[in-house]
């Protein structure tokens, strides 16, 4: 497995709004691996997702954060996202007036660069779409708008599948979804797996660990890391709960 | 509008430029052009140079004298409306004494104009007709052969009134009197241009029939005059484009144009109104539709220092039905005031209104609408829906809605929303790789769509490319 970093976090403190919110996260992501990410609802695993894709709102008061080497915190969000970082939003945001296909075919090509085939990208995203069970109706419907939560999420993984990412943070992508889409959703994660990639996987749940196996777990508790472990982690967590594997900290969440 | 068609939907990799129309040709050969200022004698010698018979002279000296005494409107921008100069105005300027109907036998730098504003290319692919009018007077005139075959009548105004001047006489100014506004009454005293329509009992011309207005002088007033009538069970679509050079006074666009549904007949009237910043656009729209006509006002106000205009449907006959659908985009400097009224006087009439606006860098738009019921006019149904979209702090967006209901059983439902560009909805399309601009454009656009899907697809690409022309250094 290669281990060149894709992402490293020192440090990093982050207030929205004035509040302190991540109080020094420190983590390094190598190409190849697979981190999940777990915690108690408001630890601040979202302000962490939100943060590396440079949300305005969220304001870095100390610490540092590289991708591929570089200052990941100079660039803006267009920038990160061209440089192969990718998002999938725990809360999806609707755009009405906007069609999917619009919305696919403009992101797309302007990654891509260059011309987009119509026809050969008419190919891959009815394949892609088939793969994941969305419907064609949903390419003239508005993005976002009016889906089902996990209408919202198999969205959000089309897009990755488009994309490509070289990072892919997944936001909770399997809450919400029934249990046929998140072994499809789970399918269209593992594809990207492959050893010049990385994903960081925000989850709740074990169910979505048993389709992606991780490299890392980690635990978040009041804007930190407080415990890694490999895939075993998961498990105890969803055996035992976060107050016994993570006792100096029970409680303290909200 | 329809300039530099581009193929594609393509509209976030738009040109960026300014506005792009702001161009002005040479004065080459004018055949006439009047002194600037408004009197009895260049009245007179408008209708003279145009031969025009007695009663239309009478018309227009009665006008002029309405005109001259009503004051001017203590609403919708006062200030603006007050800064109007009507003694540094060129009336009536004659540009070429030739009506084309074959573009070369267009004067040259005319031609010039309408290739770059790209009109001669979408006749080809995509117009049953078209007038292009150039300062006070249509330069150029065609309609397919089928239509002419079929009994449409698709004429510019001044060589309507000399082939058919008892179908004008009859209808000219019954829809709008003279005396309905200071403006309608100055159209009517100087008016000049414009296109008339008369469309046969059964006959529907499927594909649009296109007028475009240039002003290409400075200070210019232009003033045409539009009568379409469709009579019964036919349908039009009826599309004008607009656009004037960038100069650094003002110049003065005051239409009138009134329509006639006859029952069960169907006209649509799309307009997209791109006038340079230093025009003022103060124009009066009226419908009447009888028993189970529909009128349908498509009203896209993108240019223009003031626009005033609001679209009127008069509901005469049961059943009818009428609609206004407009956008109005307004930058720095400009104020567009714009609306819809839709008066019911007959029962089971039915009436919408979608109005969206967006204000940006200290731009302004207001909603002015008018919906009356008269007594008799029962089981009336209307919606009002005005969305307003404000870019940022400076600019500002008005809703002034009016209801009239004079009778028990009525359905009126009315929606207003004013909103800013959401940081959530930008941060979503820029973590997907779209700069602030393309993301701010491609929110704009939706916003607008419900306008856009109802524009033949050429002309919905070119307005998202006019957008995102507007857009264009507005978010930093
Ligand atoms: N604007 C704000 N002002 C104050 N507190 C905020 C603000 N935005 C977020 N927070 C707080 O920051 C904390 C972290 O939120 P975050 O969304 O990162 O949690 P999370 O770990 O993703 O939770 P979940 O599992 O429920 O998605 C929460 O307590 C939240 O209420
Ligand atoms: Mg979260």
């Amino acid at each position: 497995m290669a281990t060149k970093a894709i992402l490293e976090i020192r440090n990093l403190h982050v207030a929205v709004d004035g509040k302190e919110i991540l109080k020094g996260v420190d983590l390094t992501v190598n190409a190849g691996e697979v981190h999940a990410l777990m915690g108690r609802n408001g630890s601040g695993k979202s302000t962490l997702s939100y943060t590396l894709m440079g949300h305005p709102r969220y304001e870095v008061t100390e610490g540092e954060v590289f991708y591929h080497g570089q200052n990941l915190l100079e660039l803006t969000t267009d920038e990160r996202s061209r440089a192969g970082m990718y998002l999938a939003f725990q809360y999806p945001v609707a755009i009405p007036g906007v069609s999917v296909s619009n919305f696919l075919r403009t992101t797309v090509k302007g990654r891509r660069g260059g011309d987009l085939p119509v026809k050969e990208f008419r190919k891959e995203l009815k394949q892609l779409m088939a793969n994941l069970s969305i419907k064609d109706e949903f390419l003239s419907r508005y993005v976002n708008d009016g889906f089902s939560g996990g209408e919202k999420k198999k969205l959000e993984i089309l897009q990755m599948a488009l994309l490509k990412p070289e990072l892919a943070l997944l936001d909770e992508t399997d809450s919400g979804l029934d249990i046929d889409a998140l072994r499809t959703v789970a399918e269209g994660i593992n594809t990207l797996k492959t050893a010049d990639r990385a994903i960081l996987l925000i989850t709740h749940y074990q169910r979505m660990l048993d389709y992606v196996t991780p490299n890392f777990v980690h635990v978040m508790q009041g804007g930190r890391i407080v415990k890694s472990g490999d895939s075993d982690l998961a498990r105890e967590l969803e055996a035992h709960g976060y107050d016994q594997i993570a006792p100096e900290l029970a409680g303290s969440a909200l | 509008m329809v300039a530099e068609l581009s193929s594609s939907n393509d509209f976030l990799r738009a040109a960026k430029a300014d506005y792009k129309y702001g161009f002005h040709m040479e004065e080459a050969d004018y055949t006439f052009k009047s002194a600037k200022g408004l009197t009895r004698d260049i009245v007179t010698r408008i209708s003279k140079m145009k031969n025009e018979p007695e009663w239309m002279l009478k018309t227009r000296l009665r006008a002029l004298d309405i005109f001259l005494k009503k004051p001017m409107p203590r609403w919708g921008n006062s200030k603006m409306l007050d800064d109007i100069d009507f003694e540094n105005i060129h009336y009536f300027v004659r540009a070429t004494d030739i009506q084309g109907r074959d573009w070369d036998e267009v004067p040259e730098n005319i031609k010039k104009t309408f290739d770059r504003l790209g009109i001669p290319e979408a006749e080809r692919k995509f117009l049953a007709g078209v007038t292009a009018q150039y300062e006070s007077e249509v330069v150029y005139h065609s309609i397919r052969e089928d239509l002419v075959k079929q009994g449409v009548i698709f004429l510019d105004m001044d060589t309507a009134l000399r082939e058919h001047e008892d179908v004008v006489r009859k209808y000219f100014g019954t829809i709008i009197p003279s005396a309905d506004n200071k403006f309608a009454a100055l159209n009517t005293a100087v008016w000049s241009g414009g296109s008339f329509v008369l469309v046969p009992k059964g006959v529907k011309v499927e594909i649009p029939l296109q007028a475009y207005f240039r002003i290409n002088t400075e200070n210019m007033g232009q003033f045409e005059r539009t009568l379409i009538i469709a009579e019964e069970g036919s349908y039009v679509h009826y599309i004008e484009g607009c656009t004037a050079p960038t100069y650094s006074s003002d110049s003065l666009h005051s239409a009138v144009v009134e329509l006639i549904a006859q029952p069960g007949s169907h006209i649509r009237y799309t307009t997209i109104q791109n006038w340079s910043n230093n025009v003022y656009n103060l124009v009066t729209k009226r419908a009447v539709a009888y028993e189970n006509a529909k009128v349908e006002w498509v009203d896209g106000n993108l240019g223009s220092k003031l626009t005033m205009k609001y679209p009127s449907i008069y509901l005469m006959g049961k059943g009818a039905h009428g609609e206004v659908l407009s956008i109005a985009f307004a930058g720095a400097g400009q104020h567009q005031d714009a609306g819809a009224k839709m008066v019911h006087f007959a029962p089971d009439t039915s009436s919408i209104i979608v109005s969206k606006s967006i204000s940006k860098d200290g731009g302004r738009t207001t909603y002015r609408g008018l919906i009356k019921a008269y007594p008799g006019a029962t089981n009336v149904k209307s919606s009002v829906r005005c969305d307003a979209l404000l870019m940022d702090e400076n600019s500002r967006s008005d809703t002034y809605p009016t209801m009239e209901i004079d009778e028990k059983f009525a359905t009126i439902e009315h929606e207003a929303t004013v909103s800013k560009v959401g940081e959530d909805q930008l941060f979503y399309l820029m973590s997907r790789g779209l700069t602030k601009e393309e993301a701010t454009t491609m929110i704009v656009n939706g916003f607008f769509e419900p306008f856009t899907k109802e524009l033949p697809l050429e002309y919905a690409v070119e307005l998202n490319r006019l957008i995102a022309m507007n857009m264009e250094g507005s978010v930093g």
